[in-house]
């Protein structure tokens, strides 16, 4: 299908010492051009797992079978030099810890020019001005471009890492938790942030989240992960409205909601996997 | 119905000084706490909101006294908790007990959860072996462990489990004030969800008074009869819960409400 940006296929991740244990098993998904999908689910269901082997930066202790699926061409049959093209440029990512992602002693202006040296050849000034053009675009002030990362808040260092992950204009941008560590109203604005962008550049977005309420705020599709299997997918109204698989109803039914008009049910395990067959 | 007062806070200060600049010194002072008023009710739990640098977590801190303010008054069962000290306030902070957000960090890795559980026993001298023995382990199945796991360590334990050892850590004092600094912010949903179930149930049972604090408005939404919205260490706004979700007062409490996950679309 055209329409489908990434396709993976089967995709198994393991232990390279322990191939019998899958911590990601056998999962397809596809990605639509230009929408954003949500994989959701608890922590150590493989959401993390299946983000890192689309950018191939799983741990060397781990493998992975299968095919991804990227234009056309399967990411797992490319040499490291060929991804090392790919990566940064046509599929980007971002991630949880916006401090651990940054180099403490250099400026973000700095980061920010590497981030695009590294696939596009520009004179001084030309890069001077792409860094600025960014920064404007994430809303950062053009005056903070020679601020150490220490200098800036948990949002707006968020938002650095935006900017080096859009400055290739990838075409694929991955965002593992992004806004977990972030407070609510700084949330609501990197959010914001993400949907305007990825309208803007007409970017495909794969979000990983355990926060149901920020997938109905970003998602148009969802795929609901639980010990390491895709147990459903299919857009956002049909998964959060009306759920079809025990797991995606018992994990729904965890969910404080705004309004305090349900109970909270924790997921009882023994039933789940009665039903569960 | 009046409803009996357990702790009476009244206008709480707390500044810390900070210095930047290595050759220019220059110092910025912080209100963490700024005239900050508040009684807390016995038997219901008031939550606490703001964003990280509100000053929520100085305000728990400060009621017990793990840090000292500048000014300001604290009562509690009319005892002056700024002023009683010795064997007074080992008494008094007997009767409050806290639950801290990272069960990783808050329990002992070198300690077995019997020896964990003794500990506060053993400081406020509290009955001979066998009886602390007992009241151990009818706590630790309380919070849903079993007796076997009172000779594991913290580290043999998942986050949840290691949550409910931390309650059941404070309320083997049969303390009447529990401070929750965001004891469910690091655990997954379907954890988060048990550990308010249990909570819930154990203030049912022992008539628990909570002071919880939390970011997040959809917990404070299941849990709290009552909110104190802080920003930048003053008190914005303060309430029945109810009121405050559906009438907003101020500016920046209905922000709080709009950037709940899951409101995007309805704000746009």
């Amino acid at each position: 299908m055209k329409n489908n940006i990434l396709e993976i296929k089967n995709l198994k991740v393991f232990p390279s010492l322990n191939s019998r244990l899958k911590l990601v098993k056998n999962i397809s998904l596809r990605l639509k051009k230009g929408k954003t999908t949500c994989i959701v689910g608890e922590s150590g269901s493989g959401k993390s797992l299946t983000a890192l082997s689309v950018m191939q930066l799983l741990s060397s202790q781990l493998s992975m079978s299968g095919s991804i699926f990227f234009e056309g061409i399967n990411l797992l049959n490319l040499s490291n030099e060929e991804i090392r093209k790919k990566r940064g440029k046509d599929i980007a990512m971002i991630f949880q810890e916006p401090m651990t992602s940054l180099n403490p002693v250099l400026t973000i202006g700095y980061q920010i020019q590497e981030a695009i040296s590294v696939h596009n050849s520009l004179n001084k000034v030309e890069l001077n001005s792409h860094v600025l053009d960014l920064l404007k675009t994430v809303g950062i002030p053009a005056d903070r471009v020679n601020s150490y990362p220490d200098e800036l808040s948990g949002g707006q260092r968020q938002r650095v890492m935006i900017a080096m992950a859009i400055s290739c204009s990838p075409k694929l941008l991955i965002a593992d938790e992004p806004t977990t560590a972030l407070d609510v109203t700084v949330q609501a604005q990197i959010l914001n942030l993400l949907n305007d962008l990825k309208l803007k550049f007409e970017m495909t977005m794969l979000f990983i989240t355990h926060d149901f309420g920020v997938v109905e705020d970003i998602a148009d599709d969802v795929a609901v992960m639980f010990q390491g299997e895709i147990v459903e997918q299919g857009s956002v109204v049909k998964v959060l409205k009306n759920p079809q698989h025990p797991y995606t109803r018992a994990l729904l039914d965890c969910v404080p909601d705004a309004h305090g008009r349900k109970d909270l049910k924790p997921i009882d395990y023994a039933a789940l996997k009665e039903l569960m067959g | 119905m009046k409803m009996e007062i357990l702790l009476e806070a009244k206008n709480l200060s707390k500044k810390y000084v900070k210095t930047t600049g290595f050759f220019t010194r220059t110092q910025t002072v912080i209100k963490a706490l700024d005239n900050i008023s508040v009684s807390i009710k016995k038997g219901i739990t008031l939550a606490v909101v703001g964003e990280s640098g509100s000053g929520k977590s100085t305000l728990a801190k400060s009621l017990i006294r793990l840090i000292d303010i500048d000014n300001g008054s604290i009562t509690f069962r009319n005892k002056n908790m700024r002023t009683i000290n010795g064997d007074t306030l080992k008494s008094t902070r007997k009767n409050i007990q806290m639950i801290f957000q990272d069960p990783y960090a808050s329990l002992n890795p070198r300690m077995k959860i019997l020896k964990i559980m003794e500990e506060p026993l053993k400081i406020h001298k509290l009955g001979d072996s066998a009886a602390q023995y007992s009241k151990i382990l009818s706590m630790i199945k309380k919070v849903g462990l079993v007796e076997s796991d009172l000779l594991k360590y913290p580290h043999q334990f998942s986050g949840g489990q290691r949550q409910r050892i931390g309650i059941a850590r404070a309320l083997i004092l049969e303390p009447e004030l529990v401070i929750c600094d965001e004891p469910v912010s690091a655990l997954d949903v379907s954890v988060q969800a048990q550990i308010i179930k249990l909570l819930k149930s154990l203030q049912k049972e022992y008539g628990l008074t909570y002071l919880f604090i939390t970011h997040d408005l959809r917990i404070v939404r299941h849990i709290a009869n009552e909110v104190i919205v802080m920003k930048d260490g003053k008190l914005i706004e303060q309430g029945k819960t109810d009121i405050i979700f559906n009438n907003p007062k101020t500016n920046y409490t209905k922000e709080l409400l709009a950037s709940i996950p899951g409101n995007l679309s309805k704000r746009k």
